[in-house]
């Protein structure tokens, strides 16, 4: 590769504004999304004269934030967000710590006060450097326009390589207006490859899956980071193996593949734990064991020898005791893996996962109204084609959506899962129409999450995104309410939202069209309507009423095992036992 | 061999007696970063029975180290400051320890 010629350039003087606006065109960034201020300004004037870079501006910056998520879920490429000091910082933080908990590769760009300044209290002056050290991968304070040359390409090269995941750069007025002489650029920031493990490791991994007689894949976000849905699909279907996925990982596999067992945990069917709980070998993969997914430890897999595949070695018996940790990028590692072992159907073990399915499947009430959530979250699906995109915000809606939504492609399903952010929706729905343009793009969102980043509707609407809001509306914080009426003795406190704005006028505001299912008398006038609001151009509203004493279910205590969990028989009776109390308090 | 001068001058070495509790390391280092105040070395060790520790910062922040110091107090963990006499050698007899292969006074001391 002839990179030194490429890199060579003939002298110039460039500002540091200017070096970060080349710099990111070498990155090949087309989008990034911000809101300017005062000390971010000097950027500003550089950006706004570069002919590839898009600047899309925001309404608040956490919005920011997360529509550079939304185009980093979709592309799987890190992507910028900018905000300036102080206020700016402070707001975009809350996108940022939601790309750590995510392990999405993202950079965040914060402009900082004067150098000489850095201290006194100036205005807008706050220790971002200080605030992100918990929650970035690595941060920066840039104290000179030369370091940018290495800071940024270091910058996108940490954010996309081994666990991704955000990076923030922190650059003072100052270090944007100096001046420097630049003759030669640094390549590119970009990934850096993944040894593969020992080839001791990867034959005992594969003599251990030729030895189990019940073994379940368990897949997690690490699978859709490091494009291993093929893998994964292969070696299902090669050996027999049935596969769960925690709430990161759907997508990796066809939702209607016979395998696929669904999602496992608090809200995964019971048939899902129960075949956990029955399995010998665990083979994780891209996964970290997190509580919503395992339920209580000491009874997640008791059975079972685990084998854990994961790109960052910290994580291998950081919950669970692996038998056999696996470092490495795990689409390689399976590739590594799966041709030793020996292709066999398993069928005792299937018909065994047939039977668990048959005697407590995921029961889907209302799967056949729209107006109701199941109901409504397959019509949609059915209206809108596998080619779609779909967010959603945190709540009820959230989990009805991962349990019912038919997925079939990695990168189609963009939640908060590790930080559990309302208000992700909106904007990470834009951020991957903006990725995508081509694919339609539907928000699941409630009409608590919508309200706490609303204001990004007329981001929307201003960038012509063409996004499809589905708010289920039950009045309150759904989940919020569900937990109180389980594990709280039914003291429903703090979370009602029956006095709201009208949705559908509001979004009439922004300037999107709107539709009400709440006007249609049966399922048959709501699957019309929605079939028209889902084709109509441009971004919609479709405000769809929910009952807001329906429940996600099954669900499992917090702090309970998974095979404990309260199902649609249980929830009227068992709600609130002094156990189940005790463990939500835990 | 005599220090020097400028040595003398820019370099100072601040005892502090501090509760003992999980983030008074880290609101410290931060008070230092986030003022931008240059801090060169920190040792830190439990008095009594540990509820509180005593700091030694070597800071080289000679026009600022009255600020460093007003700074410092204001942190609600910080009990006491103290500004160590020039010719104090805490750091000093570390540093040339660590540099010098041939000194073996660490092990030494056990004899
Ligand atoms: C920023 C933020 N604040 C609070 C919470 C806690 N929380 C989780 S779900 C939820 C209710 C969400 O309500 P809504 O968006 O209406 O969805 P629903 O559960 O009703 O479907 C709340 C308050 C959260 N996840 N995120």
């Amino acid at each position: 590769m002839n990179n030194h010629n490429e890199n060579r350039a003939p002298k110039q003087t460039l500002t540091g504004a200017e070096l970060i606006v080349r710099l990111l065109e070498r990155q090949g960034t087309r989008i990034v999304a911000g809101i300017p201020g005062g000390a971010a300004l000097p950027l500003y004037d550089a950006l706004g004269k570069s002919a590839s870079i898009r600047h899309v501006l925001a309404r608040h910056e956490q919005g920011a934030g997360f529509i550079a998520q939304g185009m980093a879920r979709v592309s799987g490429q890190p992507q910028v967000c900018i905000a300036t000091s102080g206020p700016g910082a402070t707001n975009i933080l809350t996108a940022v710590a939601d790309a750590k908990l995510d392990s999405i590769p993202l950079v965040c760009i914060t402009a900082q006060v004067p150098l000489a300044l850095i201290g006194t209290d100036a205005f807008q002056e706050v220790d971002t450097y200080g605030l992100s050290i918990p929650i970035t991968k690595r941060n920066y304070l840039v104290r000179s326009a030369a370091e940018l040359l290495r800071v940024i390409p270091e910058a996108f090269r940490l954010a996309a390589s081994g666990r991704p995941g955000p990076v923030l750069i922190d650059i003072p007025k100052c270090v944007q207006n100096e001046a420097i002489e630049v003759g030669e650029w640094p390549a590119p920031g970009r990934r850096a490859p993944v040894p593969l493990p020992a080839t001791e490791d990867i034959e005992r991994a594969a003599a251990m899956i030729d030895a189990a007689a019940q073994p379940i894949l368990y897949i997690g976000g690490g699978t859709i980071a490091s494009g291993a849905g093929a893998a994964i699909r292969t070696f299902a279907d090669r050996n027999g193996i049935p596969v769960v996925s925690t709430l990161m990982g759907l997508g990796a596999m066809d939702a209607d593949h016979p395998l696929f067992l669904g999602m496992l945990g608090m809200h995964g069917a019971r048939y899902t734990n129960e075949a956990l709980d029955a399995c010998d070998l665990l083979i994780a993969v891209g996964v970290r064991f997190d509580d919503r997914a395992t339920g209580k430890v000491a009874a997640f897999c008791p059975h079972a020898k685990v084998i854990h595949i994961d790109i960052d070695p910290s994580e291998h018996g950081k919950i669970k005791h692996a038998h056999l940790p696996l470092t490495g990028d795990v689409a390689a590692v399976l590739d590594a893996v799966v041709p030793r072992t020996r292709a066999r159907p398993r069928a005792g073990w299937r018909a065994e996962i047939a039977r668990l399915r048959a005697t407590c499947p995921l029961e889907m009430p209302g799967g056949d109204d729209a107006r109701a959530p199941y109901g409504l979250i397959r019509a949609v699906a059915r209206a809108v084609g596998p080619d779609a995109i779909v967010a959603t915000d945190v709540g009820q809606h959230q989990m009805w959506a991962a349990q019912a939504y038919p997925f079939s492609r990695p990168r189609q399903w963009l939640t908060s899962g590790g930080l559990g952010t309302m208000g992700f929706g909106l904007p990470a729905a834009i951020g991957a129409a903006l990725a995508a343009p081509e694919r339609p793009v539907i928000l699941f969102t409630g009409d608590g999450s919508i309200l706490m980043n609303i204001q990004e509707l007329a981001t929307a609407v201003e960038q012509g995104v063409s996004v499809k809001i589905i708010l289920m509306n039950n009045q309150s914080l759904g989940l919020v309410h569900q937990q109180q009426r389980m594990f709280y003795a039914g003291q429903l406190f703090g979370a009602d939202l029956s006095v709201a704005p009208d949705f559908s006028a509001l979004a009439r505001a922004f300037g999107l069209h709107a539709w009400d299912l709440g006007d249609c008398a049966d399922p048959e006038a709501a699957e019309q309507m929605l079939t028209t609001a889902l084709a109509a151009p441009g971004s919609v509203l479709i405000h769809c009423p929910v009952d807001y004493a329906e429940h996600v279910l099954p669900m499992v205590p917090p702090g309970a095992a998974n095979v404990d969990a309260i199902d649609h028989t249980a929830s009227t009776t068992v709600a609130s036992t002094k156990e189940t109390r005790h463990a939500a308090l835990a | 061999m005599q220090p020097s001068r400028e040595s003398q001058s820019t370099e100072a070495v601040l005892e502090l007696h501090v509760d003992n509790h999980a983030g008074t390391m880290s609101h410290i280092c931060g008070l230092f970063a986030r003022r931008a105040f240059s801090l060169e070395g920190i040792l830190c060790l439990p008095v009594g029975d540990g509820s509180t520790s005593r700091m030694w910062l070597q800071v080289r922040e000679y026009d600022r180290l009255p600020q460093v110091v007003l700074q410092l107090e204001k942190l609600e963990e910080v009990l006491s400051v103290r500004r160590l006499p020039e010719s104090d050698t805490t750091f000093r007899a570390l540093a040339t320890r660590h540099l010098d292969p041939e000194d073996h006074t660490a092990a030494d001391d056990s004899t």
